[in-house]
């Protein structure tokens, strides 16, 4: 048996499911329309092999325009546009695509990761699912094997390559959690999400044997025949943290502070604090709750020390993981955690982020993931600790591509979080906190809205998600010759930096 | 501790519909009449709501909607389709971009701190203010929480020189006169607008909120200024000085422009009334550095050094940046240890409440303000009003108090955009972050500390 087999506890791989968008109309790339002078032939029905034509009985269906790979179908021999006899089809680049997404989640990334998690798998044509159009970063990072071109046709069997990485490396006896793929999500607590949401991420975290994290808002009884695969959060407003909420957990994560509003503390808009929320957090409803930053009982290293003492006394199995943003000073901080004994130091950017923060947070404080990443990781090897942290990076990290090329800079592996919200539709309009939360059902807590929402959808939709990069992730593997990706984990001689070629 | 800066806003709605983003078309053919329209299950009921206003040709749907798309995939037949209102697009330019206009509007409207969810969606990095990050505290720095109110964080500055050294007689008695500071709340000063169909209005508008606020308006005094003397610092010609002394002897600061006279100038005001600080008014110029340097050596309490609109050097063929002039002039004056013997106050390009920290941060101990008050009072900076063309949002016809709740609505939400900056690097005094540059992190230091040393050289670098 293989070590990739040896981690896929419950059968391998995740069963996938072709998982449609909940609305009428899905969203995509290209727009193919049928005029009038259509005879309903089917012709093309036979010709495109990406289901974009249907037929019922003798009728055509309206184009399912969102799966169609646009003008490089041009170059194949099943380009319905042409074949079609009597002209009657149509294909422009949708108009729409200008009014969505922004510099970081471009509309092709949104398209992409919507199709990743309807298909599970890469998306084909010309739609983009690597990078965004930010200009720096992630986005301006390639793999060397990127720029030599051409798409290696078959994809090996996945077993060979290992996508796993541990979460304790510190020889203290504690446990030696393994997760499957490089990469876990991040904390969204309820409140700031709904429930059906926070399941739907622990559902698909088992089926990768990975973890998903409560967030600061509480640990809701239905999450708990998952608790094997969920981060229970501390913070500091310490919401919902009792004794058995740090007993169940394999891992306990201290935010310290988080990438979106650095220094600044949590802050749950009073219309969100819904009944249940309320009750979770021990809080009034309809009134706004702030967690403090940062914790009043910590300033120094020997005050964390304590902290994380608290928690292995509590919960003798559990690895601790350090949540902090990224100040000047993270690599010293990062040495910190390392004395107070932290298993995971999760370094979380400054573009991230989920829930709400002013935009001024959002765009000035502290510096991109990019940048701490190299920046610990070489701290950590001067100080002669690095094999004994993992280094979990986020705050931005959109695309199997990102969660590679992050690995590569320094980390162990990534914590994410947006993606998983797009795979679930969300088209980041921002409107999360804005009166009842999400218009589409996915940050709220609004009784109506989240029953725009049914769970086993949402499910396996990130499952979908989490196969397409895992496919990607093992791809990258192959072309680079490395067998496992804890051997990826700074080797920045795979890639480049298109400003400095 | 010291009486809480309070700023009362007050929900102040435009009287135009403002251009929105959003474009959203719906096509009448084709349309099933489903009972249960796409359009009707919005959520923020913007077709419920939707008005057209005739004299303004504006469709109320392009300000309101939220862009969640819902309604575009809800409609089976894919009537409705979304666009990005080209009008949108073309309001101010390159620098005063759409989203700072409209951010500047909603701040105006509401006195609110802009929010969103999602995380951050712009560059990597930009020109100008965008190079550049701020500080934040993790774990081992002092208790800090200003930002909801438990503790206090202060915006204050004073404007003034401030001595080297005191000096005490043999009896250990002092000597030395410390020259009088005036205390303004917030580090903003309202200045002269490049544009705009002014009238007293306008400028009434903008004095009555400076004396809400507590802060000055730099500006060439005209008689209906006079109730608001108090909160006016007249900038006077030479010529006006030769003339009457009026001013003068009412307004607590006085400025005047950089001239050739300008010694003469303030050996004038300095006669008539020695106690009060001097202003000079100084274009960021290749000779700015020396010439800041020189009028704090002459005795001017305060320099205001003014850029072009986009915050671009004056003069120059190759225009720097503001903050990098105003870094290196900072940096000269405390060289030459007279940094606090003046007051550092900067305008051209402040747009929005992150420059304000940003300028601070380079070592201006603050700013003087223009463009965002016109923005604040609904100025869609076409600039027709430049080609002697009517405003399209009537700007001459604003009603004093409605314009100066707007200003102050918009200081309001700066002022807590400033606390979340402070609280986050841990700072208790806007007047310690001047010159921090230690605490900012800048775009090519990060690229070559980080990445040169994995990269090697950077293209165009040399
Ligand atoms: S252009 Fe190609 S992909 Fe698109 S609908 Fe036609 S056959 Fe399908
Ligand atoms: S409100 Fe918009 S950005 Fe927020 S989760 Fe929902 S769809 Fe995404
Ligand atoms: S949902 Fe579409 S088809 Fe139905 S009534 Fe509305 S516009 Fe017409
Ligand atoms: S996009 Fe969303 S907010 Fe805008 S009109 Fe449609 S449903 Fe309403």
């Amino acid at each position: 048996m293989s070590t990739a087999e040896k981690i896929w506890p419950k059968g391998w791989p995740p069963e996938i499911r072709e998982t449609p968008s909940r609305f009428k109309r899905a969203i995509g790339k290209y727009w193919v329309r049928r005029s009038s002078l259509c005879n309903d032939c089917g012709i093309c029905v036979d010709l495109c092999p990406y289901g974009v034509h249907r037929k019922i009985g003798t009728k055509m269906l309206l184009p399912r325009d969102y799966r169609c790979i646009g003008f490089v179908c041009q170059e194949t021999d099943h380009y319905c546009i042409n074949k079609c006899p009597e002209k009657a089809l149509t294909l422009i680049r949708n108009p729409m695509c200008d009014a969505m997404g922004d510099k970081r989640w471009t509309a092709d990334l949104l398209i992409s990761t919507w199709y990743q998690a309807e298909t599970g798998e890469v998306p084909p044509g010309d739609l983009e699912y690597k990078v965004g159009d930010s200009g720096g970063g992630f986005d301006k990072l390639r793999f060397k094997f990127e720029l030599e071109g051409e798409r290696p046709k078959e994809i090996p069997d996945k077993k060979e390559i290992s996508t796993s990485i541990l979460l304790n490396r510190r020889n203290d006896k504690r446990p030696k959690v393994a997760i499957s793929v490089p990469f876990y999500g991040g904390g969204m607590s309820f409140g700031s999400v709904s429930l059906t949401t926070m399941l739907a991420r622990a559902k698909a975290a088992m089926a990768w044997n990975t973890f998903t994290c409560t967030g600061e808002g509480g640990y809701p009884e239905a999450l708990v025949p998952y608790a094997d695969y969920i981060i229970t959060q501390v913070a500091t407003g310490l919401f919902g943290v009792r004794e058995e909420t740090i007993q169940r957990a394999r891992v306990v994560e201290f935010k310290y502070a988080q990438g979106a509003k650095p220094g600044l503390g949590g802050h749950l808009l009073g219309d969100k604090v819904t009944q249940a929320v309320a009750k979770m957090r021990e809080a009034v409803a309809g009134s706004a709750l702030f967690s403090p930053f940062p914790f009043h009982s910590v300033y120094s290293v020997e005050d964390h020390k304590k902290h994380v003492d608290w928690i292995k006394e509590v919960n003798p199995h559990a690895l601790v993981a350090v949540k902090v943003s990224t100040p000047t000073d993270v690599d010293m901080v990062a040495v910190g955690s390392y004395y107070a004994g932290a298993h995971i130091i999760h370094l979380d950017g400054s573009y991230g982020g989920t829930g709400a923060a002013p935009n001024i947070a959002k765009k000035n404080i502290a510096m991109p993931i990019e940048y701490a990443i190299p920046k610990v990781h070489r701290f950590l090897i001067d100080e002669g600790i690095r094999d004994e942290m993992v280094i979990m990076a986020s705050g931005g990290i959109r695309t199997a591509y990102d969660i590679a090329k992050a690995i590569a800079l320094g980390a162990d592996g990534a914590v994410i979080g947006t993606s998983e919200l797009v795979a679930l539709e969300c088209i980041r309009c921002g409107n999360c906190e804005s009166g009842r939360g999400c218009p589409r059902g996915i940050a709220t807590t609004d009784p109506e809205l989240t029953k725009l929402m049914e769970l086993n959808w949402g499910a396996q939709r990130i499952i979908n998600l989490f196969n397409a990069w895992h496919s990607q992730l093992v791809d990258i593997l192959r072309r680079l010759g490395i067998q496992s990706i804890k051997d990826l984990v700074g080797r920045t001689d795979c890639l480049v930096h298109l400003d400095y070629m | 501790m010291p009486k809480k800066y309070h700023i009362d806003t007050r929900p102040t709605p435009p009287r135009f519909t403002p251009i929105g983003k959003s474009g959203v078309m719906d096509w009448r053919t084709g349309c099933l009449r489903c009972k249960r329209c796409a359009k009707t299950t919005c959520v923020y009921g913007v077709y419920n709501l939707r008005t057209f206003n005739s004299r303004q040709l504006a469709d109320s749907i392009d300000y309101y909607c939220k862009n969640c798309f819902r309604c575009v995939q809800s409609c089976p037949v894919g009537l409705i389709t979304k666009t990005i209102n080209p009008e949108y697009l073309e309001m101010g330019d390159t620098y005063w971009t759409p989203d700072i206009i409209s951010s500047t509007w909603y701040q105006a409207e509401t006195g609110k701190i802009p929010v969103s969810g999602a995380g951050y969606g712009g560059p990597f990095v930009g020109d100008g203010f965008d190079d550049m990050w701020t500080d934040m505290s993790e774990i081992v720095r002092p208790t800090r929480d200003g930002i909801h109110g438990r503790e206090y964080i202060n915006t204050s500055i004073d404007l003034g020189r401030k001595l080297p050294y005191l000096s005490f007689n043999a009896e250990g008695k002092l000597i030395s006169e410390p020259p009088s500071l005036v205390e303004i709340p917030l580090p903003i000063i309202f200045g002269e607008l490049p544009m705009g169909n002014l009238n007293e209005t306008i400028y009434l508008a903008i004095a009555q909120a400076a004396y809400r606020l507590g802060t000055f308006l730099v500006v060439t005094p005209e008689e209906f200024l006079r109730p608001y003397a108090q909160n006016i610092i007249p900038l006077l010609s030479q010529e006006v000085l030769n003339r009457n002394l009026e001013w003068v002897h009412e307004a607590k600061i006085i400025a005047l422009p950089h001239s050739e006279t300008i010694k003469q100038s303030i050996e004038r005001i300095k006669t008539a009334r020695s106690e009060a600080p001097v202003l000079v008014k100084l274009p960021l110029t290749p000779k700015a550095k020396e010439l800041v340097t020189q009028l704090t050596m002459e005795g001017v309490d305060i320099v205001h050094v003014y850029a072009d609109t986009h915050g671009r050097e004056l003069e120059s063929t190759s225009p720097r940046f503001i903050k990098e002039m105003v870094m290196e002039i900072h940096l000269h004056l405390v060289e030459k240890h007279m940094r606090d013997q003046v007051t550092l106050v900067a305008s051209g390009g402040i747009a929005m409440a992150e420059h304000v920290a940003k300028i601070i941060i380079c070592g201006a101990d603050g700013v003087v303000i223009d463009l965002p008050l016109l923005v604040a009072l609904e100025c869609r900076l076409c600039k027709d009003c430049l080609q002697g063309e009517s405003c399209p949002v009537e700007i001459q016809d604003i009603e004093p108090d409605w314009g100066a709740q707007r200003i102050i609505n918009l200081m309001s939400a700066w002022h807590g955009q400033l606390l979340e900056v402070l609280g986050a690097m841990g700072l208790r005094e806007i007047r310690r972050l001047r010159g921090e540059m230690g605490r900012a992190m800048f775009y090519q230091d990060l690229e070559r500390e980080i990445f040169g040393a994995i990269f090697g050289e950077k293209r165009g670098d040399n």
